[in-house]
């Protein structure tokens, strides 16, 4: 189970968005999207396709910027900042991209020691070693330490991404579609591993889903994007007890009725 | 400010779609190389990395360079003796190689291999990373993209450029020597020493310097067009296609240039 409310320091807001707008072109992505994310908190963020929700992520770790609006991460308003703190800042995000992006010219070691050697440049040989294989191990992936990327599967390829973003420690966690394209068991896998780096590096997270078992398991808050901007927020239940006939359609197709 | 890897801005067409666009386009390649010289002359250098793609363009390279080179100066040789020959003149095949190999013939022959084998490469190699995200993964794990995967290779090429070139006049002549001693017996000293003897400094440096202008062209039009590529495979393979063409149509614009400042100069 995720992290209980007693669990989450409701104090300390790790990331506020206010008012926040991003258009590509003539085309409005996000409309005024306000948002607070506390120390502790799983969030899940739901909707449409193309409704903006990766963009929403990317502008919080600063790979795109807004048109106008507040993203403010541990504190730093994103956007604003300089190069060096920005930077500096990243090491405290880790970002898991819905097609893992790992460097596929190097093995999963090789993935995993490259943010390590560059950030953290006074550790020792053996203990880069050590935060590989321990990092490995959370996975449940130690046995694939010397293979490359593309002799893994799916779901060992989206475990080996976020390994590779639990090395540096972050304390915030984006994922992007952690269960696109995974069978059920593989996704209840991917599931289990974000509440278990939720308990045990005691982070914050914003799952990006159209999954809503994942959403269910995962998350302590729902938030529903739709025409750019938050139309509900609240607990699994509450969202979904909604009579919009959006909300309605979307737990429909997940979840079968009468099943 | 880390530059954000935004889409590139819509165009407005002012004058028209096409003419807007080149200059466009021109802007963004001068911001591309701008970017380029800040991040090189900014620290940490990244040593390891330039080192290892000094090997990896060497070492692909190294064959190809080799067998055209030492053709080159074969054939060369051969289709440049009759014409020699009528004047009484064959003993001045050394010279005449020489002259054409290190000037001309040895930076242009290896900077079209090198833009098409190590251009190709580096446009597909950073445009398959754009497209399956891997830019923006390391740009979120705290290291500099640019400075890791575009300036490591543009110093690389400009580097490896001249050393290849030399290498390509060298086996050029040692072809032409195999040529020349079969049909008129000259003495490897004797064939060295009518070379040398046509072959000055500014030669020399004119052509290590038109190997780095080509090494850094080839560099930066690979780079640009791979770090900028979209829509998936396809752009991935358009963007490989380009860093070759772009290439080339430079490296003889620069040809072109050079040969007359050098010329001026002589």
């Amino acid at each position: 189970m995720n992290n209980t409310e007693s669990e989450i320091d409701a104090k300390a807001v790790v990331i506020s968005i206010k008012d926040l707008k991003k258009s590509f072109g003539s085309l409005n992505v996000l409309n005024g999207v306000n948002l607070d994310i506390f120390q502790g908190e799983n969030i899940a963020v739901l909707g449409r396709s193309g409704s903006g929700k990766s963009v929403l992520i990317k502008i919080i770790a600063g790979l795109l910027k807004p048109d106008s609006g507040s993203v403010k991460v541990l504190g730093q308003e994103v956007d604003k900042i300089s190069a060096k703190d920005l930077q500096a800042l990243r090491l405290k995000l880790g970002f898991s991209f819905q097609s893992s992006a790992l460097y596929d010219s190097m093995t999963v070691r090789g993935n995993l020691e490259f943010p390590l050697v560059r950030n953290r440049r006074n550790l020792s040989k053996k203990e880069i070693n050590e935060a590989i294989e321990g990092v490995l191990d959370d996975v449940g992936l130690l046995d694939a330490i010397n293979q490359m990327p593309s002799e893994l599967s799916g779901g060992q390829r989206k475990r080996i991404g976020i390994a590779r973003t639990l090395i540096l420690k972050p304390e915030i966690m984006l994922y992007d579609e952690p269960t696109a394209g995974l069978d059920p068991i593989t996704c209840i896998d991917i599931n289990n591993l974000i509440i278990q780096v939720q308990k045990q590096y005691n982070t914050s997270s914003i799952i990006i889903t159209h999954d809503l078992t994942c959403a269910k398991t995962t998350a302590n808050q729902v938030a529903v994007l739709l025409e750019g901007k938050f139309f509900i927020t609240g607990s699994f239940e509450e969202v979904f007890s909604s009579e919009n006939a959006n909300i309605k359609s979307f737990h429909d197709y997940n979840f079968i009725s009468g099943v | 400010m880390q530059p954000a890897i935004n889409p590139l801005p819509e165009k407005k067409h002012v004058i028209s779609k096409g003419i807007d666009g080149f200059f466009l386009d021109i802007y963004h390649v001068y911001k591309f190389i701008a970017q380029f010289f800040k991040e090189a002359f900014s620290g940490p250098t990244e040593i390891k990395e330039i080192v290892n793609q000094c090997y990896q363009i060497g070492s692909k390279s190294l064959a190809l360079v080799s067998l055209t080179g030492l053709v080159t100066g074969i054939v060369f040789t051969t289709q440049s003796r009759p014409s020699l020959s009528v004047f009484g003149a064959s003993s001045w095949l050394p010279s005449l190689v020489a002259i054409a190999l290190i000037r001309a013939l040895a930076p242009l022959v290896t900077a079209l291999i090198v833009a098409g084998k190590v251009g190709s490469n580096i446009g597909a190699e950073l445009g398959s990373m754009k497209v399956t995200e891997q830019i923006e993964a390391m740009e979120v794990s705290a290291t500099n993209p640019f400075k890791f995967l575009v300036t490591t290779r543009i110093i690389a090429t400009t580097l490896m450029m001249p050393i290849l070139v030399l290498y390509t006049g060298f086996v050029g002549m040692m072809g032409s020597f195999l040529n020349v001693h079969q049909n008129e017996l000259t003495s490897f000293k004797a064939f060295v020493k009518s070379a040398l003897s046509s072959i000055s400094f500014l030669d020399i440096n004119a052509s290590i310097f038109k190997a780095a202008c080509f090494g850094f062209t080839i560099g930066v039009a690979g780079c640009y067009q791979g770090y900028n590529a979209q829509n998936g495979t396809q752009g991935v393979g358009r963007a490989a296609n380009l860093a070759v063409v772009v290439s080339m149509y430079l490296i003889f614009i620069e040809e072109i240039t050079i040969v007359q400042i050098v010329n001026a100069i002589r």
